[in-house]
């Protein structure tokens, strides 16, 4: 019973969702205010509806109902409830109604949070999200019924694959999908001012809060995913340039020349016609990433199981959606008019600059993702592109970036002048490249990608220093902590933001500079070490599970002869699926971390054994969130919570800085 | 002689922590299959690399690569060996031929061209965007309403 | 052309090659021995070990070259498909045993008859790294000079023998 209410729900929402995408459309374009009035309750019944449907499905699995084929093919009575609710999103089916349901989410946010709107604006913005879910909607009505019963019922599921067992599984797919899915509102604000005809800078500042809560999530989303494979799989990679990894970070990078390109048409009123495509773009590959990964087009490790008629539905719905958008845009963007003229070396041209690269930087992860499938098409042979070639392409050009990254913030806007940028800059590249230079023969080793990377780093965070420091002389107030409040948290924002990729691109340099692994065989009360560390093996004992059998092993680590820690990595046999595990124990620490790793069992209790040193690597996380608590703090900015409160549009207090510049 | 053979028991027991071994024979040439595998892809677990995979092919593989380093044959040698019989399929590096130029210079001229575009775009515009200059008396105006604002707030 | 159009072009261009790539299998290997000379092998016979498996010896005849295995299903599918073939004789078929046990490939013949005119044993696995195997089964046809002409992935099916290795072998008797 409860699973065809869900079903009736999803029907439900689509009719809704032809209403809500249709008339407030149409009432904008007319003037029609009650068909435009028509958008907000709509997209909060759609919310209702998607909810309950998802509730449905959710009580379907929590009541191991195996009469419901989806819900048989990745639970089982045995597996724990946590992860039975997270299996909703473990296969096709289930993680497109979460898609539907989060893009839900955010209508509703949009309700909330657009009273200040012009009605024909948000009746757009609104009647666009629409149009989006009905395609999504279909598609689950007509290939993909997360409802669908199986008669007879099975008396047993298939389980979830051992792989998703994990706590990773709970919450990596919901803030990737918030991020992903969260693009839709930057891209719906993009047609509605193509459709309405106005992309005066005030589009671009109610478009800033929503794109940059979305990349927020995207952040860590990505960051999750990568940490998940890293401490799952049992290698200690962290990134593959997996088709469907690169699928979540095109529209990472897409987002981020966004989020720097509303910046400048925010501040500026410049290039509106390129942020607009950008915000095309950034959703767009989102589309695209969904339809990758569920195709069966290219092989990837996380692909969905996959059956050519829904690919065709997802290239028909991408071709629709994308198609038509690029279409509007070609149509309505000549006719927007142009921004402030600004010089080439300014922060305007700095910040278009940024957006350049990282545009080409997305456009190559594209091209090497795809271009298996273009020469198989071609019949033109068949290649593999991994990560040797995105390391080789990616990194060329992200350095320009980064090294922009310092000299941008720090540039006049409209015409910057270089004399007066060099001599502002000129300590800090001293220090930064000497400290490049001079570490990693401290530290033991020098390569020139080692010293690239802290080369970067270093700059970014001196040349954020001398930003800060600029700032806090213009501000007035009588302690330094009086001062540091009162620069406003958009800035922070930014600081934080960038000096969170430092951190960022010190954890992988260090990595991948210094790390260190041992493959040895083991027997009972055999050491091994690593550097200042010593492993010591004391067997392993049988342990059961919930749903598996272990083997856990014990190490007893100790660091220059006092113990540390110890250590329980395990091979764990799910006999469900017949799928054998392992689970690598980590200890995480600020500098490194280690990692052991169970290999194969070998004669009389001994175990071949894999241990790694990982110095700095919990960094490349750690700067990630940082990245997004940086985003997080730009949102906080007083004129937004402000313009929350008084439900007022969000103007910029002008800073003392730019009244006396005026001066 | 049962002394000698006591302490030799005693300390051959498992209460010496020994060393452990490494897992291969020869550690050099493991770490140059690694080197070599790390950059294969396996063709069986097509989303992992044959250094990583433990699909029996994987193997295999990885035991005609060990063998084929034992004598002594160089890396490009034990690629073109592999390239002969799976096909380039198996370099996840796509190797630098006709059909992959434009994988391998596409980046850099997206580059090039972007930056080329922005360069044409911003001296096309500083041409037709005319500069309105801002007066003395409309400075003055201005700085009157701030000084008014600031009075407020 | 209009510089707005460029992305809506090239959108449609990838989308081209979406689509064709939905017709397609990214996991399959085309096989880069196709138009070269079979690998030589020297293997074993299942049945008289004494004996020796070579295609120096099946030079100037056109014949199949069947990697299988008794744990293989996708081998117990394709079975029948060969057992007719054999009988209709218009192609010798011999089979490598890939990395199997000796008893039980002798069992599983004799339990659902044997199609292959001789079998050769593959203990290692060597035998089919030489030929590009990444999986059981797989089919070469080979020509009277010894050069391999088609590779068949996977099972055989009735309409792959009909529409594909029978015209080639009618073909290539007739060189």
């Amino acid at each position: 019973m409860i699973p065809e209410i869900g079903h009736f729900a999803l029907i439900l929402a689509l009719c809704v969702a032809l209403v809500q995408g249709i008339l407030p459309i149409y009432g904008a374009a007319v003037g029609n205010s009650a068909l435009m009035s028509v958008a907000k309750p709509a997209a909060r019944t759609q919310f209702l509806l998607v909810l309950t449907a998802f509730g449905c499905l959710a009580y379907a699995f929590a009541d191991k109902d195996f009469s419901v084929l989806y819900v048989a093919a990745t639970s089982n009575s045995q597996l724990p409830l946590h992860y039975r609710l997270a299996a909703i999103w473990g296969a096709h089916e289930g993680s497109l109604l979460l898609w539907t349901f989060i893009l839900t989410i955010w209508m509703f946010a949009v309700t909330l949070f657009s009273t200040h709107l012009p009605d024909a604006m948000r009746s757009r913005i609104l009647g666009v999200m629409g149009l989006v879910s009905v395609g999504f909607l279909l598609f689950m009505l007509s290939v993909s019924n997360p409802f669908e019963r199986l008669i007879p019922a099975a008396p047993e599921g298939r389980d979830l694959n051992p792989l998703l067992q994990d706590p990773g599984m709970v919450i990596h797919p919901p803030m990737l999908y918030m991020g992903y899915v969260g693009f839709s509102v930057a891209f719906a604000f993009a047609l509605a001012a193509l459709l309405g005809g106005n992309l005066d800078a005030a589009w671009a500042r109610w478009s800033r809060p929503w794109t940059t809560v979305a990349w927020c999530f995207l952040t860590v989303g990505i960051a999750m995913g990568s940490g998940w494979a890293y401490y799952e799989l049992g290698w200690g990679g962290w990134w593959f340039w997996d088709p469907v990894e690169n699928a979540s970070f095109m529209p990472w990078l897409a987002g981020t020349a966004l989020v720097h390109s509303l910046a400048v048409t925010d501040k500026r009123g410049g290039f509106k016609v390129w942020t607009v495509l950008l915000a095309i773009m950034a959703f767009s590959l989102s589309l695209l990433g969904t339809f990758l990964v569920r195709s069966g087009v290219l092989t990837s490790v996380h692909a969905f199981a996959t059956d050519p008629k829904r690919g065709l539905f997802i290239l028909a719905f991408l071709a629709i959606v994308i198609g038509g958008s690029l279409a509007l845009y070609a149509w309505r963007a000549p006719k927007v008019g142009l921004g402030g003229s600004f010089a080439m070396l300014s922060r305007e041209g700095m910040l278009l600059a940024n957006n350049v690269l990282l545009v080409a930087a997305m456009g190559s992860v594209l091209l090497g993702t795809l271009y298996p499938l273009f020469l198989d098409a071609l019949d033109l042979g068949k290649i593999s592109v991994g990560p040797p070639y995105f390391d080789s392409v990616f990194v060329p050009l992200m350095v320009p970036a980064l090294f922009l990254m310092g000299i941008g913030p720090l540039a006049q806007w409209k015409k910057a002048s270089v004399p007066d940028l060099a001599k502002r800059l000129k300590w800090a590249f001293g220090v930064s490249l000497v400290s490049a230079l001079t570490l990693p023969i401290v530290l033991g080793s020098w390569t020139p990608l080692l010293s690239l990377g802290l080369l970067l780093a270093i700059w970014i965070v001196t040349t954020s220093a001398i930003g800060l420091r600029e700032r806090l002389a213009h501000v007035n107030g009588n302690s330094l902590v009086e001062r540091l409040a009162s620069v406003p948290r958009s800035y922070w924002g930014m600081l934080v933001a960038h000096c969170g990729i430092a951190v960022f691109i010190v954890g992988v340099t260090m990595v991948k500079g210094f790390e260190t692994e041992k493959d040895v065989r083991m027997n009972v009360g055999e050491t091994a070490s690593i550097g200042d560390y010593t492993f010591r093996f004391d067997g392993t004992q049988d342990v059961v599970g919930p749903n598996y059998t272990a083997a856990r092993g014990t190490f007893h680590v100790s660091q220059d002869g006092r113990e540390t820690t110890v250590l329980y990595p395990e091979k764990r046999r799910y006999p469900v699926q017949n799928q054998v595990m392992t689970e690598a124990a980590i200890d995480p620490g600020l500098l490194r971390d280690l990692y052991v790793s169970l290999g194969e069992p070998i004669d009389d209790g001994a175990w071949s054994v894999r241990l790694y040193h990982k110095p700095f690597i919990d960094w490349i996380w750690g700067g990630c969130f940082i990245m997004a608590l940086g985003g997080a703090l730009a949102i906080s900015d007083r004129r937004y919570r402000l313009a929350w409160r008084k439900q007022e549009p969000a103007v910029p207090v002008p800073t003392r800085a730019a009244r006396r510049k005026v001066a | 002689m049962k002394w000698v053979m006591l302490i030799i028991l005693c300390l051959s027991g498992p209460a010496w922590a020994g060393e452990a071994r490494p897992l291969a024979d020869d550690p050099a040439a493991e770490a140059r299959l690694k080197h070599l595998a790390v950059e294969l892809r396996c063709l069986v677990c097509q989303n992992q690399t044959l250094a990583d995979s433990n699909a029996p092919l994987a193997e295999d593989l990885r035991r005609e690569v060990r063998e084929m380093i034992a004598k002594n044959m160089s890396d490009q040698e034990i690629i073109e060996f592999l390239v002969a019989r799976y096909g380039d399929f198996v370099l996840y590096r796509p190797p630098l031929k006709a059909t992959t130029t434009v994988l391998w210079v596409g980046p850099f001229v997206l580059m090039a061209i972007g930056a080329t575009a922005l360069v044409i775009t911003l001296r096309r515009r500083s041409r037709t965007v005319v500069e309105v200059s801002v007066t003395d008396e409309e400075h003055r105006r201005v700085e009157q309403l701030l000084a008014e604002g600031e009075k407020r707030s | 052309m209009n510089r707005f159009l460029l992305p809506l072009s090239i959108f449609v261009v990838v989308v081209g090659f979406l689509g064709i790539g939905l017709t397609l299998n990214p996991r399959e290997i085309p096989s880069p021995l196709v138009g070269k000379a079979a690998p030589e092998f020297s293997q074993p016979q299942l049945h008289e070990q004494e004996k020796i498996l070579s295609p120096a010896d099946l030079k100037g005849k056109v014949w199949l070259l069947n990697f299988w295995a008794s744990w293989c299903n996708g081998c117990k599918t394709e079975h029948p498909v060969l057992m007719d073939l054999a009988k209709s004789g218009q192609v010798p078929i011999y089979g490598m045993d890939y990395k199997d046990q000796r008893e039980e490939a002798l069992t599983w013949l004799q339990r659902g008859g044997n199609p292959y005119s001789l079998v050769g044993v593959d203990e290692t696995g060597r035998v089919g790294i030489n030929y590009g195997v990444y999986g059981v089964p797989e089919t070469y046809v080979i020509d009277k000079q010894g050069v391999i002409r088609y590779k068949q992935i996977g099972p055989l099916y009735p309409d792959t023998v009909e529409k594909k290795i029978l015209p080639l072998v009618k073909q290539l008797e007739s060189q």
